[in-house]
């Protein structure tokens, strides 16, 4: 009796697809089950007995990589069933992106290569230069004297809208691959109380991930991404106020400390810019090769923009009234919209494709 | 390790030296040092494969007044020990059998001060949640919990240390003779605990103790249990209990692997099946009991038929009834087909299955209980979920006696110390499966390891460590 099974294991991995070594190994865990409590991944897993590409993709981006499965795990190499979950998932996950997002080629890009979305944020400070240069506001106060209001608002307007449109095709596409049916608010609750609370890197009851410490369980992970991801969410709320009393009331920036726009957003730019520095710390310290390796670097160059973006951001209001906020809002402005421009195709859509993982989860889940 | 460091441990002198690095030595190791103890544990295996059978481990079978933890209901001594000589059908020292009982329900809130996380029990182990904490990941986790509290109390810890000797002296332990790194050292400690294993890993006593047939059985465990200790104490004279012929074997998967296949190998579709030999004839009763009542016994029979190798049938109605098996079912939409595919004679298996198939009677099947569907005028009988082999796509796995553990053992008293020849040693103790076989005479009773390793892993600790004060 021939074991095809094992034999895909000893193949080296590139001979076998991502989607069928991540299988292989689901395999191997639905006949275990002992990692049952430390996320969402094992009880969604135990509810098929055979996986379909579909099945493994939903999985994958269920997955938040804590960890906890591999240190508990008695299959890790070097038992011949050379079982690394984390890894695996994370590599249909990257794979599934490049997959779903238009066009292909730039998430391959810009996800594996730290230099070019390095590059990337060169050129979106270089643009911003030209067009602080090429279209000087002939009036305008504050920020406005560097860059026109118009100007602004249309360029990242529009720079936010088509990548919003290309994920949201994405979205579409992930969701007809996975099976999703109709989503209900219910689901929608669930996954939104699931991610706001980042419940998979919570390890269940062990408290944590298995992440920067090697087995060792700790919270570091879990708070710095919070903080991250709600800094994240100040700032944009911040935006949006801000836009509104702009057109509005026409109260325009720069804004009082107690006004709604800086209220959300000092707060916002500290956490973001605290818990970026703590996952790049973090990230420094864990395993590469518990996660998707070739994406490492793609993946740390997206933390360092974003904590570059909310650093400048605080540096920008620190400076305010002083020489530096020319230079220093042209640095802003240009990461801001390389950001914008590359997020469909960096560590970024992580955030889109979990919540539809979780949408898709709270639609199956037996409780 | 280097020379440096070598020499270093050799020349400590040490309150208490643990020879193992499953659950029992840790237990041991973690005690002694509380006790303010300088200890060293020589784990035999690398890192990786650090922890013995502990690894494959998922739970701990705790008495109990009423809830706890994740415990429900009420577990209490007498229900437990009853549970207990069921399963060993009487072969257990009573009064060392009670005190790992009655220490039980004390540990479980030691094990979570010590880092082990418990989870409700397991989907599909529903029927445990009364009797047994499961630990969220598994017994690989609780064993990385305890080598961090042990190494973050100041416990050394050294991997791939081979324990060659225990050097005896009368009824003292004078010195233990190990090799780390190529070299062989000997190091000195005032008490030695004995946490070491079976003997289950080493094929060669397996055929010795059962017979060659032993050869084709697979090892379900670590590699690494191979019983040198439990062999170089029973030369110097030590006592020893259990039956030195006997082993745990469940039947697993034909396909494990040789060692350490562990959880994922196990199948548990023999009382839907009909189960043939390599000769395509059916030789036991496979719907004799619930699984969990039978599982054990599957091991014993599929040894005893040739070449210790069984097949077990099943048909499109029966596959998803029991969890999966890691490796697929050899399938085929015919039973000459699936006889061909599975390597057995075909003409055989399908009289075989003929037979069994008119032996049949209708009846409301339910695969979860006892629901007396059985056979009629057929030899051996199935009495019960006996439904035909009628309806294809038809599968196939390979049976094979997989070994747990071994069940002799070295005698100990109440305290975990051992005897010998003079008597109790007087800085000896043992515990976990060098120990288990005075407890666990016969059959397996879940989670029952680690109780008895932990218990008496933490009671030779603090007593090897109250002896080196």
């Amino acid at each position: 009796m021939q074991i095809d099974l094992f034999a895909l294991a000893a193949a080296s991995p590139s001979e076998a697809t991502a989607t069928e070594e991540a299988r292989r190994q689901l395999e191997i865990c639905n006949a275990c089950r002992y990692c049952e409590g430390y996320c969402s991944v094992f009880p969604a897993m135990t509810l098929s007995r055979a996986f379909s590409d579909g099945d493994v993709t939903q999985l994958a981006n269920l997955c938040h990589n804590c960890r906890g499965c591999f240190h508990a795990c008695q299959y890790v190499e070097p038992h011949e069933f050379k079982l690394n979950l984390p890894r695996a998932l994370a590599e249909v996950r990257v794979e599934s992106w490049e997959t779903f997002i238009w066009p292909h080629g730039l998430a391959r890009l810009f996800q594996k290569s730290g230099v070019s979305l390095a590059a990337a944020m060169i050129a979106g400070i270089a643009l911003i230069l030209a067009a602080a240069y090429a279209l000087r506001p002939e009036n305008g106060q504050g920020f406005y004297a560097v860059l026109s209001h118009t100007i602004m608002a249309s360029l990242f307007s529009l720079a936010s809208v088509l990548p919003l449109i290309v994920i949201a095709g994405g979205l579409w596409r992930y969701w007809r691959h996975v099976g999703g049916d109709r989503v209900t608010l219910a689901h929608l609750r669930s996954a939104f109380i699931d991610a706001g609370k980042l419940k998979n890197l919570s390890g269940g009851a062990a408290k944590g991930c298995n992440y920067e410490k090697e087995d060792r369980f700790t919270m570091s992970r879990r708070w710095a991404h919070q903080a991250v991801m709600w800094g994240f969410m100040l700032c944009f709320a911040s935006t949006v106020s801000a836009t509104i009393l702009h057109y509005a009331i026409d109260l325009k920036a720069p804004y009082r400390l107690l006004s709604l726009p800086k209220l959300l957003g000092v707060p916002g730019g500290i956490l973001m810019t605290l818990g970026g520095i703590e996952l790049i710390r973090l990230k420094i310290r864990a395993e590469k090769a518990l996660g998707a390796p070739a994406v490492w670097g793609g993946e740390m160059a997206f933390v360092l923009l974003l904590t570059t973006i909310a650093a400048s951001g605080l540096a920008l209001y620190g400076a305010t009234g002083s020489a530096a906020v020319r230079p220093l809002l042209i640095f802003h402005l240009g990461a801001i919209l390389a950001f914008y421009l590359t997020f469909p195709y960096t560590k970024m859509v992580h955030a889109f494709f979990r919540l539809a993982a979780l949408v898709r989860d709270a639609q199956t889940r037996r409780d | 390790m280097s020379r440096q460091q070598q020499t270093a441990l050799a020349q400590t002198r040490w309150d208490v030296i643990v020879v193992g690095g499953g659950n029992a030595a840790l237990c041991a190791a973690i005690e002694a040092r509380h006790e303010g103890a300088r200890v060293l544990l020589l784990e035999g295996a690398p890192k990786p494969y650090r922890g013995g059978n502990s690894r494959h481990t998922r739970n701990f079978r705790c008495m109990h007044q009423g809830p706890m933890s994740v415990l429900t209901g009420a577990y209490r001594e007498d229900e437990y020990f009853d549970d207990l000589m069921l399963v060993t059908k009487g072969r257990t020292d009573e009064h060392l059998a009670r005190i790992a009982i009655r220490n039980s329900e004390a540990c479980l809130p030691w094990m979570e001060n010590h880092g082990v996380v418990f989870q409700p029990s397991l989907s599909g182990t529903l029927s445990l949640s009364r009797t047994n904490a499961f630990f969220l990941g598994g017994g690989k986790a609780l064993v990385n919990a305890y080598y961090n509290t042990a190494s973050d109390m100041g416990v050394t810890i050294v991997y791939e240390a081979k324990v060659r000797h225990i050097v005896l002296k009368d009824d003292l332990c004078e010195a233990i003779r190990v090799v780390i790194g190529g070299e062989e050292i000997e190091l000195s400690a005032k008490a030695v605990v004995l946490a070491s294993g079976g003997f289950q890993a080493d094929l060669d006593w397996l055929a010795r103790a059962w017979g060659p047939a032993a050869r084709n059985f697979l090892i379900r465990g670590t590699p690494y249990n191979r019983g040198e200790i439990l062999r170089d104490m029973l030369d110097s004279g030590a006592e020893s209990v259990g039956d030195p012929t006997q082993c745990h074997a469940v039947a697993i998967d034909g396909r494990a692997p040789q060692y350490d296949g562990g959880i994922v190998t196990r199948l548990d579709c023999v009382p839907f099946s009909v189960v043939v030999n390599k000769h395509g004839q059916r030789f036991y009763n496979e719907g004799e009991d619930v699984w969990p009542k039978r599982y054990a016994i599957w091991g014993r029979l599929v040894a005893a038929q040739p070449d210790q190798v069984a097949y077990s049938l099943i048909d499109a109605k029966s596959v998803d009834l029991f969890m999966p098996s890691v490796f697929p079912a050899i399938s085929a939409n015919s039973i000459p087909d699936l006889a061909e595919k599975l390597g057995l004679p075909v003409d055989a298996v399908e009289k075989t299955v003929a037979a069994f198939n008119s032996a049949c009677r209708p009846g409301k099947f339910h695969p979860t209980e006892l629901d007396g569907i059985s056979t009629e005028g057929l030899e051996p009988p199935k009495t019960n979920w006996a439904r035909p082999l009628d309806t294809p796509p038809y599968y196939g796995y390979s049976l094979r006696p997989g070994v747990t553990f071994t069940y002799l053992g070295l005698k100990v008293d109440d305290s975990a110390r051992v005897s010998g020849a003079h008597g109790r040693y007087q800085n000896v103790w043992a515990a976990g499966e060098i120990m288990a076989g005075s407890i666990l005479g016969q059959g397996y009773l879940a989670g029952f390891g680690m109780t008895v390793g932990t218990v008496f892993g933490r009671k030779a600790g603090k007593e090897a460590a109250a002896h080196a004060n």
